[in-house]
Protein backbone atom coordinates (compact mmCIF):
# COMPACT_ATOMS: atom_id res chain seq x y z
CA UNK A 1 0.00 0.00 0.00
CA UNK A 2 2.75 2.41 0.93
CA UNK A 3 4.59 2.17 -2.33
CA UNK A 4 1.30 2.75 -4.12
CA UNK A 5 0.60 5.99 -2.32
CA UNK A 6 3.72 7.42 -3.84
CA UNK A 7 3.05 6.08 -7.33
CA UNK A 8 2.88 8.73 -10.03
CA UNK A 9 -0.45 10.04 -11.28
CA UNK A 10 -2.04 7.86 -13.98
CA UNK A 11 -0.37 7.94 -17.35
CA UNK A 12 -2.58 9.12 -20.16
CA UNK A 13 -2.35 6.50 -22.88
CA UNK A 14 -1.44 7.81 -26.32
CA UNK A 15 -4.68 6.56 -27.88
CA UNK A 16 -6.58 8.84 -25.50
CA UNK A 17 -5.18 12.19 -26.42
CA UNK A 18 -7.61 14.42 -28.23
CA UNK A 19 -10.38 11.86 -28.52
CA UNK A 20 -13.43 11.99 -26.30
CA UNK A 21 -13.42 8.94 -24.01
CA UNK A 22 -16.07 6.31 -24.80
CA UNK A 23 -16.46 5.52 -21.11
CA UNK A 24 -15.58 8.12 -18.53
CA UNK A 25 -15.75 7.32 -14.85
CA UNK A 26 -14.96 10.12 -12.48
CA UNK A 27 -14.70 10.08 -8.70
CA UNK A 28 -17.01 7.10 -8.47
CA UNK A 29 -18.10 6.08 -5.00
CA UNK A 30 -20.33 3.09 -4.37
CA UNK A 31 -21.51 1.39 -1.22
CA UNK A 32 -23.46 -1.60 0.00
CA UNK A 33 -25.69 0.06 2.58
CA UNK A 34 -23.37 2.01 4.86
CA UNK A 35 -20.10 0.33 3.92
CA UNK A 36 -18.39 2.10 1.06
CA UNK A 37 -16.59 -0.22 -1.34
CA UNK A 38 -15.41 2.10 -4.10
CA UNK A 39 -13.62 5.22 -2.90
CA UNK A 40 -13.37 7.53 -5.85
CA UNK A 41 -12.51 5.68 -9.04
CA UNK A 42 -11.36 7.62 -12.11
CA UNK A 43 -11.06 5.73 -15.38
CA UNK A 44 -11.25 6.91 -18.97
CA UNK A 45 -11.56 4.37 -21.74
CA UNK A 46 -10.88 5.48 -25.30
CA UNK A 47 -12.93 4.24 -28.27
CA UNK A 48 -11.64 0.83 -29.29
CA UNK A 49 -9.46 0.46 -26.23
CA UNK A 50 -9.31 -2.70 -24.11
CA UNK A 51 -8.69 -2.00 -20.43
CA UNK A 52 -8.06 -4.73 -17.87
CA UNK A 53 -8.92 -4.00 -14.25
CA UNK A 54 -6.92 -6.33 -12.06
CA UNK A 55 -7.05 -7.02 -8.37
CA UNK A 56 -7.43 -9.67 -5.74
CA UNK A 57 -10.76 -10.98 -4.49
CA UNK A 58 -12.77 -8.46 -2.54
CA UNK A 59 -10.91 -5.41 -3.86
CA UNK A 60 -13.92 -4.02 -5.72
CA UNK A 61 -13.64 -5.33 -9.28
CA UNK A 62 -17.12 -6.82 -9.41
CA UNK A 63 -18.59 -3.92 -7.48
CA UNK A 64 -17.09 -1.56 -10.04
CA UNK A 65 -18.71 -3.55 -12.86
CA UNK A 66 -22.06 -3.73 -11.08
CA UNK A 67 -21.97 -0.02 -10.32
CA UNK A 68 -21.25 0.75 -13.96
CA UNK A 69 -24.24 -1.40 -14.88
CA UNK A 70 -26.54 0.18 -12.30
CA UNK A 71 -27.00 -3.00 -10.29
CA UNK A 72 -25.21 -1.45 -7.30
CA UNK A 73 -26.31 2.18 -6.80
CA UNK A 74 -23.79 4.97 -7.28
CA UNK A 75 -23.18 7.01 -4.13
CA UNK A 76 -21.43 9.88 -5.84
CA UNK A 77 -19.38 10.60 -8.94
CA UNK A 78 -20.36 10.31 -12.58
CA UNK A 79 -20.36 7.69 -15.30
CA UNK A 80 -20.48 8.90 -18.89
CA UNK A 81 -20.91 6.72 -21.97
CA UNK A 82 -20.01 8.39 -25.26
CA UNK A 83 -20.81 11.79 -23.79
CA UNK A 84 -24.11 10.77 -22.18
CA UNK A 85 -24.32 10.84 -18.40
CA UNK A 86 -25.78 7.51 -17.27
CA UNK A 87 -25.08 7.84 -13.53
CA UNK A 88 -28.71 8.04 -12.47
CA UNK A 89 -30.19 5.74 -15.12
CA UNK A 90 -31.60 2.30 -14.46
CA UNK A 91 -29.81 -0.78 -15.83
CA UNK A 92 -32.00 -1.22 -18.88
CA UNK A 93 -31.66 2.38 -20.01
CA UNK A 94 -27.90 2.16 -19.58
CA UNK A 95 -27.99 -0.77 -22.00
CA UNK A 96 -29.88 1.44 -24.43
CA UNK A 97 -27.14 4.08 -24.05
CA UNK A 98 -24.48 1.58 -25.07
CA UNK A 99 -23.31 -0.40 -22.06
CA UNK A 100 -23.32 -4.19 -22.14
CA UNK A 101 -22.39 -6.57 -19.38
CA UNK A 102 -21.06 -10.10 -19.11
CA UNK A 103 -21.28 -10.83 -15.39
CA UNK A 104 -19.13 -13.03 -13.23
CA UNK A 105 -20.53 -16.54 -13.31
CA UNK A 106 -22.06 -15.70 -16.72
CA UNK A 107 -25.63 -15.61 -15.38
CA UNK A 108 -27.26 -16.84 -18.54
CA UNK A 109 -30.99 -17.55 -18.27
CA UNK A 110 -30.67 -21.26 -17.63
CA UNK A 111 -34.23 -22.34 -18.40
CA UNK A 112 -34.33 -20.48 -21.73
CA UNK A 113 -32.91 -21.74 -24.99
CA UNK A 114 -29.67 -20.40 -26.41
CA UNK A 115 -31.53 -18.47 -29.07
CA UNK A 116 -33.96 -16.97 -26.55
CA UNK A 117 -31.02 -15.96 -24.38
CA UNK A 118 -29.48 -14.01 -27.25
CA UNK A 119 -32.87 -12.53 -28.12
CA UNK A 120 -33.21 -11.01 -24.64
CA UNK A 121 -30.17 -8.93 -25.58
CA UNK A 122 -32.05 -7.57 -28.59
CA UNK A 123 -34.66 -5.86 -26.41
CA UNK A 124 -33.24 -2.36 -26.62
CA UNK A 125 -32.48 -2.58 -30.34
CA UNK A 126 -36.08 -3.35 -31.27
CA UNK A 127 -34.91 -5.91 -33.79
CA UNK A 128 -36.35 -9.41 -33.64
CA UNK A 129 -33.81 -11.55 -35.40
CA UNK A 130 -30.45 -12.59 -34.00
CA UNK A 131 -27.84 -10.96 -36.27
CA UNK A 132 -26.01 -13.52 -38.36
CA UNK A 133 -22.56 -12.22 -37.42
CA UNK A 134 -23.08 -13.31 -33.80
CA UNK A 135 -23.54 -16.88 -34.96
CA UNK A 136 -20.57 -16.49 -37.28
CA UNK A 137 -18.48 -15.39 -34.34
CA UNK A 138 -19.74 -18.19 -32.10
CA UNK A 139 -20.65 -21.08 -34.39
CA UNK A 140 -21.22 -23.40 -31.45
CA UNK A 141 -24.21 -21.27 -30.41
CA UNK A 142 -25.85 -21.82 -33.78
CA UNK A 143 -25.37 -25.54 -33.34
CA UNK A 144 -26.95 -25.41 -29.89
CA UNK A 145 -29.56 -22.74 -30.46
CA UNK A 146 -32.46 -24.95 -29.38
CA UNK A 147 -30.77 -26.19 -26.20
CA UNK A 148 -31.46 -24.76 -22.79
CA UNK A 149 -28.75 -22.38 -21.68
CA UNK A 150 -28.35 -24.20 -18.39
CA UNK A 151 -27.27 -27.36 -20.16
CA UNK A 152 -24.28 -25.79 -21.91
CA UNK A 153 -20.71 -26.19 -20.70
CA UNK A 154 -18.97 -23.34 -18.91
CA UNK A 155 -17.09 -22.20 -21.99
CA UNK A 156 -20.19 -22.33 -24.15
CA UNK A 157 -22.14 -20.38 -21.53
CA UNK A 158 -19.40 -17.77 -21.57
CA UNK A 159 -19.73 -17.42 -25.34
CA UNK A 160 -23.50 -17.21 -24.93
CA UNK A 161 -23.17 -14.48 -22.32
CA UNK A 162 -20.88 -12.51 -24.65
CA UNK A 163 -23.22 -12.99 -27.60
CA UNK A 164 -26.17 -11.87 -25.48
CA UNK A 165 -24.28 -8.74 -24.48
CA UNK A 166 -23.22 -8.01 -28.07
CA UNK A 167 -26.80 -8.40 -29.30
CA UNK A 168 -27.64 -4.97 -27.86
CA UNK A 169 -25.02 -3.33 -30.14
CA UNK A 170 -23.02 -1.85 -27.29
CA UNK A 171 -20.38 0.85 -27.40
CA UNK A 172 -18.72 -0.41 -24.25
CA UNK A 173 -18.54 -4.07 -23.25
CA UNK A 174 -17.96 -4.90 -19.59
CA UNK A 175 -16.70 -8.36 -18.71
CA UNK A 176 -16.41 -9.45 -15.11
CA UNK A 177 -13.78 -12.17 -14.67
CA UNK A 178 -14.52 -13.94 -17.94
CA UNK A 179 -11.80 -16.55 -17.36
CA UNK A 180 -13.19 -17.79 -14.08
CA UNK A 181 -13.92 -21.51 -14.24
CA UNK A 182 -12.88 -21.84 -17.88
CA UNK A 183 -10.22 -24.26 -19.05
CA UNK A 184 -6.89 -22.74 -20.19
CA UNK A 185 -7.16 -23.60 -23.88
CA UNK A 186 -10.51 -21.82 -24.04
CA UNK A 187 -9.10 -18.83 -22.16
CA UNK A 188 -6.59 -18.25 -24.98
CA UNK A 189 -9.37 -18.63 -27.51
CA UNK A 190 -11.43 -16.08 -25.60
CA UNK A 191 -8.58 -13.59 -25.65
CA UNK A 192 -8.52 -13.84 -29.44
CA UNK A 193 -12.30 -13.48 -29.58
CA UNK A 194 -12.28 -10.32 -27.49
CA UNK A 195 -9.66 -8.69 -29.70
CA UNK A 196 -11.60 -9.76 -32.76
CA UNK A 197 -14.78 -8.21 -31.37
CA UNK A 198 -12.92 -4.99 -30.71
CA UNK A 199 -11.40 -4.96 -34.19
CA UNK A 200 -14.64 -5.78 -35.98
CA UNK A 201 -16.99 -3.58 -34.00
CA UNK A 202 -14.66 -0.90 -32.72
CA UNK A 203 -16.14 -1.03 -29.26
CA UNK A 204 -14.33 -0.36 -26.00
CA UNK A 205 -13.88 -3.24 -23.60
CA UNK A 206 -13.36 -3.17 -19.86
CA UNK A 207 -12.45 -6.55 -18.43
CA UNK A 208 -11.85 -7.35 -14.80
CA UNK A 209 -9.30 -10.09 -14.25
CA UNK A 210 -7.17 -12.00 -11.80
CA UNK A 211 -5.20 -13.90 -14.44
CA UNK A 212 -2.27 -11.69 -15.43
CA UNK A 213 -1.34 -13.65 -18.54
CA UNK A 214 -4.84 -13.18 -19.95
CA UNK A 215 -4.80 -9.47 -19.19
CA UNK A 216 -1.36 -9.15 -20.81
CA UNK A 217 -2.72 -10.95 -23.81
CA UNK A 218 -5.81 -8.83 -24.47
CA UNK A 219 -5.43 -5.46 -22.77
CA UNK A 220 -4.00 -2.23 -24.16
CA UNK A 221 -3.80 -0.89 -20.63
CA UNK A 222 -3.80 -2.54 -17.22
CA UNK A 223 -5.19 -0.98 -14.05
CA UNK A 224 -4.86 -2.42 -10.58
CA UNK A 225 -7.65 -1.89 -8.09
CA UNK A 226 -7.00 -2.32 -4.40
CA UNK A 227 -9.43 -1.61 -1.57
CA UNK A 228 -11.74 0.29 -3.86
CA UNK A 229 -9.16 2.59 -5.45
CA UNK A 230 -6.98 2.43 -8.55
CA UNK A 231 -3.43 2.04 -7.29
CA UNK A 232 -1.46 1.27 -10.42
CA UNK A 233 -1.82 1.92 -14.12
CA UNK A 234 0.38 1.11 -17.07
CA UNK A 235 0.21 0.52 -20.79
CA UNK A 236 0.82 -3.02 -21.91
CA UNK A 237 4.00 -1.98 -23.67
CA UNK A 238 5.72 -0.76 -20.55
CA UNK A 239 4.09 -2.90 -17.90
CA UNK A 240 6.26 -4.16 -15.07
CA UNK A 241 4.84 -7.67 -14.74
CA UNK A 242 6.57 -8.36 -11.46
CA UNK A 243 5.07 -5.25 -9.92
CA UNK A 244 1.53 -6.08 -11.05
CA UNK A 245 1.98 -9.69 -9.94
CA UNK A 246 2.86 -8.39 -6.49
CA UNK A 247 -0.50 -6.65 -6.31
CA UNK A 248 -2.23 -9.88 -7.23
CA UNK A 249 -0.35 -12.20 -4.89
CA UNK A 250 -2.12 -13.19 -1.75
CA UNK B 1 -69.32 -46.57 0.37
CA UNK B 2 -69.75 -48.02 -3.10
CA UNK B 3 -72.01 -50.85 -1.88
CA UNK B 4 -75.35 -49.18 -2.59
CA UNK B 5 -74.68 -48.53 -6.26
CA UNK B 6 -74.75 -50.84 -9.24
CA UNK B 7 -71.78 -50.88 -11.59
CA UNK B 8 -73.65 -48.86 -14.22
CA UNK B 9 -74.64 -46.30 -11.60
CA UNK B 10 -71.09 -46.04 -10.40
CA UNK B 11 -69.65 -45.40 -13.82
CA UNK B 12 -72.28 -42.73 -14.46
CA UNK B 13 -71.49 -41.16 -11.11
CA UNK B 14 -67.80 -41.10 -11.92
CA UNK B 15 -68.42 -39.52 -15.29
CA UNK B 16 -70.80 -36.90 -13.92
CA UNK B 17 -68.57 -36.09 -10.97
CA UNK B 18 -65.63 -36.09 -13.32
CA UNK B 19 -67.41 -33.50 -15.41
CA UNK B 20 -68.28 -31.43 -12.37
CA UNK B 21 -64.62 -31.76 -11.46
CA UNK B 22 -63.70 -30.39 -14.88
CA UNK B 23 -65.69 -27.22 -14.23
CA UNK B 24 -63.99 -26.83 -10.86
CA UNK B 25 -60.71 -27.58 -12.63
CA UNK B 26 -61.36 -24.73 -15.05
CA UNK B 27 -61.83 -22.19 -12.31
CA UNK B 28 -58.81 -23.56 -10.44
CA UNK B 29 -56.62 -23.43 -13.54
CA UNK B 30 -57.55 -19.83 -14.28
CA UNK B 31 -56.93 -18.83 -10.67
CA UNK B 32 -53.71 -20.81 -10.38
CA UNK B 33 -52.31 -19.53 -13.68
CA UNK B 34 -52.41 -15.96 -12.43
CA UNK B 35 -51.06 -16.87 -9.03
CA UNK B 36 -48.28 -19.01 -10.47
CA UNK B 37 -47.16 -16.34 -12.94
CA UNK B 38 -47.06 -13.70 -10.22
CA UNK B 39 -45.36 -15.94 -7.68
CA UNK B 40 -42.94 -17.35 -10.22
CA UNK B 41 -41.86 -13.98 -11.50
CA UNK B 42 -41.93 -11.72 -8.50
CA UNK B 43 -41.86 -14.11 -5.58
CA UNK B 44 -44.96 -12.30 -4.38
CA UNK B 45 -47.62 -14.45 -2.80
CA UNK B 46 -50.78 -12.60 -3.64
CA UNK B 47 -53.20 -13.27 -0.79
CA UNK B 48 -55.71 -10.95 -2.44
CA UNK B 49 -55.92 -13.12 -5.54
CA UNK B 50 -59.32 -14.46 -4.51
CA UNK B 51 -60.63 -10.90 -4.24
CA UNK B 52 -59.41 -10.13 -7.76
CA UNK B 53 -61.40 -13.14 -8.87
CA UNK B 54 -64.48 -11.91 -7.02
CA UNK B 55 -64.07 -8.51 -8.64
CA UNK B 56 -64.43 -10.31 -11.97
CA UNK B 57 -67.50 -12.08 -10.65
CA UNK B 58 -69.11 -8.81 -9.56
CA UNK B 59 -68.30 -7.24 -12.90
CA UNK B 60 -70.06 -10.17 -14.56
CA UNK B 61 -73.02 -9.70 -12.25
CA UNK B 62 -73.21 -5.97 -13.03
CA UNK B 63 -72.91 -6.72 -16.70
CA UNK B 64 -75.74 -9.23 -16.64
CA UNK B 65 -77.99 -6.80 -14.78
CA UNK B 66 -77.10 -4.03 -17.21
CA UNK B 67 -77.90 -6.15 -20.25
CA UNK B 68 -81.13 -7.39 -18.69
CA UNK B 69 -82.29 -3.87 -18.00
CA UNK B 70 -81.09 -1.94 -21.03
CA UNK B 71 -80.19 -4.35 -23.80
CA UNK B 72 -82.38 -7.42 -23.33
CA UNK B 73 -82.14 -8.19 -27.04
CA UNK B 74 -78.37 -8.73 -26.76
CA UNK B 75 -78.57 -10.66 -23.51
CA UNK B 76 -77.46 -13.87 -25.18
CA UNK B 77 -73.99 -12.49 -25.79
CA UNK B 78 -73.47 -10.60 -22.57
CA UNK B 79 -71.12 -13.20 -21.15
CA UNK B 80 -68.40 -12.43 -23.67
CA UNK B 81 -68.59 -8.73 -22.87
CA UNK B 82 -68.60 -9.56 -19.18
CA UNK B 83 -65.46 -11.68 -19.47
CA UNK B 84 -63.59 -8.99 -21.35
CA UNK B 85 -64.66 -6.36 -18.81
CA UNK B 86 -63.79 -8.66 -15.90
CA UNK B 87 -60.32 -9.13 -17.36
CA UNK B 88 -59.85 -5.40 -17.83
CA UNK B 89 -61.21 -4.45 -14.40
CA UNK B 90 -59.16 -6.99 -12.45
CA UNK B 91 -56.11 -6.36 -14.62
CA UNK B 92 -56.31 -2.60 -14.14
CA UNK B 93 -56.76 -2.98 -10.42
CA UNK B 94 -53.83 -5.41 -10.34
CA UNK B 95 -51.58 -2.90 -12.06
CA UNK B 96 -52.73 -0.17 -9.71
CA UNK B 97 -52.01 -2.35 -6.68
CA UNK B 98 -48.59 -3.28 -8.07
CA UNK B 99 -47.77 0.38 -8.58
CA UNK B 100 -49.09 1.61 -5.26
CA UNK B 101 -48.17 -1.25 -2.97
CA UNK B 102 -46.27 -4.26 -4.23
CA UNK B 103 -43.34 -2.60 -5.99
CA UNK B 104 -42.21 -1.01 -2.74
CA UNK B 105 -42.02 -4.43 -1.12
CA UNK B 106 -40.08 -6.50 -3.67
CA UNK B 107 -37.10 -6.69 -1.34
CA UNK B 108 -39.32 -7.88 1.52
CA UNK B 109 -41.29 -10.85 0.14
CA UNK B 110 -42.79 -11.82 3.50
CA UNK B 111 -44.22 -8.35 3.91
CA UNK B 112 -46.04 -8.69 0.60
CA UNK B 113 -47.88 -11.63 2.15
CA UNK B 114 -49.08 -9.40 4.95
CA UNK B 115 -49.77 -6.43 2.68
CA UNK B 116 -51.82 -8.43 0.19
CA UNK B 117 -53.70 -10.10 3.01
CA UNK B 118 -54.59 -6.67 4.35
CA UNK B 119 -55.60 -5.69 0.86
CA UNK B 120 -57.89 -8.71 0.66
CA UNK B 121 -59.63 -7.63 3.88
CA UNK B 122 -60.04 -4.10 2.55
CA UNK B 123 -61.47 -5.40 -0.71
CA UNK B 124 -63.86 -7.75 1.07
CA UNK B 125 -65.22 -4.89 3.14
CA UNK B 126 -65.42 -2.70 0.05
CA UNK B 127 -67.49 -5.37 -1.73
CA UNK B 128 -69.69 -5.68 1.35
CA UNK B 129 -70.26 -1.93 1.40
CA UNK B 130 -70.85 -1.59 -2.34
CA UNK B 131 -72.73 -4.75 -3.21
CA UNK B 132 -74.16 -5.67 0.20
CA UNK B 133 -73.40 -8.73 2.31
CA UNK B 134 -75.87 -10.98 0.48
CA UNK B 135 -74.63 -13.23 -2.21
CA UNK B 136 -75.69 -12.41 -5.72
CA UNK B 137 -76.20 -14.72 -8.64
CA UNK B 138 -76.21 -14.02 -12.34
CA UNK B 139 -78.92 -14.86 -14.80
CA UNK B 140 -77.59 -17.11 -17.54
CA UNK B 141 -78.70 -16.54 -21.12
CA UNK B 142 -81.02 -19.28 -22.28
CA UNK B 143 -78.53 -20.91 -24.64
CA UNK B 144 -76.21 -21.63 -21.77
CA UNK B 145 -78.83 -23.30 -19.63
CA UNK B 146 -79.82 -26.90 -19.69
CA UNK B 147 -77.71 -29.89 -20.49
CA UNK B 148 -76.93 -32.32 -23.23
CA UNK B 149 -77.92 -35.91 -22.48
CA UNK B 150 -75.11 -38.27 -23.41
CA UNK B 151 -76.70 -41.48 -22.15
CA UNK B 152 -79.77 -42.20 -20.01
CA UNK B 153 -77.95 -41.47 -16.81
CA UNK B 154 -75.21 -39.10 -17.94
CA UNK B 155 -75.76 -35.55 -19.01
CA UNK B 156 -73.37 -32.65 -19.26
CA UNK B 157 -74.28 -29.02 -18.59
CA UNK B 158 -73.85 -26.56 -21.43
CA UNK B 159 -72.46 -23.82 -19.21
CA UNK B 160 -69.89 -26.31 -17.96
CA UNK B 161 -68.77 -27.02 -21.51
CA UNK B 162 -68.60 -23.28 -22.11
CA UNK B 163 -66.41 -22.72 -19.05
CA UNK B 164 -64.11 -25.56 -20.08
CA UNK B 165 -63.81 -24.13 -23.59
CA UNK B 166 -63.00 -20.66 -22.24
CA UNK B 167 -60.36 -22.08 -19.92
CA UNK B 168 -58.77 -24.05 -22.73
CA UNK B 169 -58.56 -20.99 -24.94
CA UNK B 170 -57.10 -18.82 -22.19
CA UNK B 171 -54.60 -21.43 -21.07
CA UNK B 172 -53.40 -21.89 -24.62
CA UNK B 173 -53.25 -18.13 -24.99
CA UNK B 174 -51.12 -17.79 -21.86
CA UNK B 175 -48.86 -20.64 -22.97
CA UNK B 176 -48.31 -19.01 -26.36
CA UNK B 177 -47.72 -15.64 -24.72
CA UNK B 178 -45.14 -17.01 -22.30
CA UNK B 179 -43.32 -19.51 -24.49
CA UNK B 180 -43.60 -17.99 -27.95
CA UNK B 181 -43.78 -14.23 -27.69
CA UNK B 182 -41.05 -11.68 -27.04
CA UNK B 183 -42.87 -10.37 -24.02
CA UNK B 184 -43.03 -13.93 -22.68
CA UNK B 185 -39.29 -14.28 -23.13
CA UNK B 186 -38.86 -11.10 -21.12
CA UNK B 187 -41.10 -12.49 -18.38
CA UNK B 188 -39.05 -15.68 -18.25
CA UNK B 189 -35.80 -13.74 -18.22
CA UNK B 190 -36.94 -11.63 -15.28
CA UNK B 191 -38.20 -14.79 -13.57
CA UNK B 192 -34.83 -16.43 -14.00
CA UNK B 193 -32.61 -13.54 -12.90
CA UNK B 194 -34.02 -10.11 -12.20
CA UNK B 195 -30.88 -7.97 -12.06
CA UNK B 196 -29.36 -9.73 -15.06
CA UNK B 197 -32.55 -9.18 -17.04
CA UNK B 198 -32.18 -5.47 -16.35
CA UNK B 199 -28.54 -5.63 -17.42
CA UNK B 200 -29.41 -7.05 -20.84
CA UNK B 201 -31.83 -4.21 -21.41
CA UNK B 202 -35.19 -5.45 -20.18
CA UNK B 203 -37.33 -2.91 -18.35
CA UNK B 204 -38.03 -5.13 -15.36
CA UNK B 205 -40.43 -2.73 -13.70
CA UNK B 206 -42.65 -2.58 -16.75
CA UNK B 207 -42.55 -6.36 -17.08
CA UNK B 208 -43.47 -6.72 -13.40
CA UNK B 209 -46.42 -4.40 -13.66
CA UNK B 210 -47.75 -5.99 -16.83
CA UNK B 211 -47.31 -9.48 -15.43
CA UNK B 212 -49.10 -8.59 -12.22
CA UNK B 213 -51.92 -7.05 -14.21
CA UNK B 214 -52.08 -10.09 -16.48
CA UNK B 215 -52.22 -12.51 -13.53
CA UNK B 216 -54.97 -10.51 -11.85
CA UNK B 217 -56.84 -10.14 -15.15
CA UNK B 218 -56.90 -13.91 -15.58
CA UNK B 219 -58.24 -14.16 -12.04
CA UNK B 220 -60.99 -11.79 -13.16
CA UNK B 221 -61.91 -14.18 -15.96
CA UNK B 222 -61.88 -16.99 -13.41
CA UNK B 223 -64.40 -14.90 -11.46
CA UNK B 224 -66.56 -14.64 -14.54
CA UNK B 225 -66.52 -18.40 -14.92
CA UNK B 226 -67.07 -18.80 -11.21
CA UNK B 227 -70.47 -17.10 -11.41
CA UNK B 228 -71.73 -20.19 -13.23
CA UNK B 229 -70.86 -22.64 -10.48
CA UNK B 230 -71.46 -20.57 -7.37
CA UNK B 231 -73.05 -17.42 -6.11
CA UNK B 232 -70.90 -14.37 -5.58
CA UNK B 233 -70.44 -12.90 -2.12
CA UNK B 234 -67.83 -10.60 -0.58
CA UNK B 235 -65.91 -13.52 0.93
CA UNK B 236 -66.37 -16.14 -1.80
CA UNK B 237 -62.82 -15.57 -3.01
CA UNK B 238 -61.34 -16.71 0.27
CA UNK B 239 -62.71 -20.19 -0.20
CA UNK B 240 -60.66 -20.59 -3.33
CA UNK B 241 -57.36 -19.01 -2.38
CA UNK B 242 -56.15 -21.90 -0.20
CA UNK B 243 -56.93 -24.51 -2.83
CA UNK B 244 -55.25 -22.38 -5.45
CA UNK B 245 -52.08 -22.09 -3.38
CA UNK B 246 -52.13 -25.81 -2.92
CA UNK B 247 -52.30 -26.24 -6.67
CA UNK B 248 -49.42 -23.88 -7.36
CA UNK B 249 -47.17 -25.51 -4.76
CA UNK B 250 -48.18 -29.03 -5.76
CA UNK B 251 -47.60 -28.37 -9.43
CA UNK B 252 -44.13 -26.94 -8.91
CA UNK B 253 -43.88 -23.17 -9.06
CA UNK B 254 -43.11 -21.64 -12.44
CA UNK B 255 -44.23 -24.66 -14.41
CA UNK B 256 -47.34 -24.09 -16.49
CA UNK B 257 -47.82 -27.77 -17.24
CA UNK B 258 -47.33 -28.67 -13.59
CA UNK B 259 -49.99 -26.14 -12.57
CA UNK B 260 -52.48 -27.65 -15.00
CA UNK B 261 -51.72 -31.24 -13.99
CA UNK B 262 -51.98 -30.42 -10.33
CA UNK B 263 -55.23 -28.45 -10.76
CA UNK B 264 -56.63 -31.43 -12.65
CA UNK B 265 -55.69 -34.05 -10.08
CA UNK B 266 -56.80 -31.99 -7.11
CA UNK B 267 -60.15 -30.93 -8.59
CA UNK B 268 -60.95 -34.44 -9.80
CA UNK B 269 -60.06 -36.05 -6.49
CA UNK B 270 -62.10 -33.48 -4.63
CA UNK B 271 -65.11 -33.68 -6.89
CA UNK B 272 -65.26 -37.47 -6.95
CA UNK B 273 -64.72 -37.88 -3.22
CA UNK B 274 -67.32 -35.22 -2.45
CA UNK B 275 -70.05 -37.38 -3.89
CA UNK B 276 -69.32 -40.29 -1.58
CA UNK B 277 -68.08 -38.48 1.51
CA UNK B 278 -68.83 -35.14 3.08
CA UNK B 279 -67.18 -32.09 1.59
CA UNK B 280 -64.82 -31.59 4.49
CA UNK B 281 -63.80 -35.25 4.57
CA UNK B 282 -63.02 -35.03 0.86
CA UNK B 283 -60.86 -31.99 1.53
CA UNK B 284 -59.02 -33.72 4.36
CA UNK B 285 -58.20 -36.71 2.17
CA UNK B 286 -57.06 -34.48 -0.71
CA UNK B 287 -54.85 -32.46 1.61
CA UNK B 288 -53.33 -35.56 3.17
CA UNK B 289 -52.51 -36.97 -0.24
CA UNK B 290 -50.93 -33.70 -1.32
CA UNK B 291 -48.89 -33.46 1.88
CA UNK B 292 -47.66 -37.01 1.43
CA UNK B 293 -46.67 -36.42 -2.19
CA UNK B 294 -44.95 -33.15 -1.37
CA UNK B 295 -42.91 -34.88 1.34
CA UNK B 296 -41.59 -37.26 -1.28
CA UNK B 297 -41.28 -34.61 -3.99
CA UNK B 298 -40.80 -31.21 -2.37
CA UNK B 299 -40.12 -29.46 -5.67
CA UNK B 300 -43.65 -30.23 -6.89
CA UNK B 301 -44.88 -32.38 -9.75
CA UNK B 302 -43.00 -30.84 -12.64
CA UNK B 303 -39.62 -29.19 -12.66
CA UNK B 304 -37.14 -28.34 -15.36
CA UNK B 305 -33.90 -30.23 -15.24
CA UNK B 306 -31.07 -27.82 -15.99
CA UNK B 307 -27.81 -26.83 -14.42
CA UNK B 308 -28.38 -23.73 -12.33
Amino acid sequence: MLQTAASPSPVVPPVMTGAQPMLAISDLHAAYGQSEVLHGIDINVAPGEIVAVMGRNGMGKSTLMKTLMGIVPTKSGTITVDGTDVTTLKSHTRVAKGLAYVPQGRMIFSTMTVQENIETGLTVTGSRKVPQDLYTMFPVLLEMKGRRGGNLSGGQQQQLAIARALASNPKVLLLDEPTEGIQPSIIREMGRTLKKIRDERGLSIVVSEQVLSFAMDVADRVLVIENGAIVHESLRADIDEAQVARFLSV
Amino acid sequence: MFGDYSLADLSSIFVMQGFAGLILFSVYVLMALGLAIIFGQMGVINMAHGEFMILGAYVTYLCSTFFQTYLPSLFGGYFFVAMALAFLASGAMGMLVEWALIRHLYKRPLDTLLATWGLSLILQQAYRTIFGPREVGVELPSWMMGSIPVTDSIEVQINGLFVIAVTTVITLGVAVLIYRSRFGAQIRAVMSNRSMAGAVGIDTEKVDRTTFGLGCGIAGIAGSAFTMIGSTGPTSGQLYIVDTFLIVVFGGAASLLGTIASAFSISQTQSTLEFFLSGSMAKVLTLLAVVAILMLRPQGLFTLKVRR
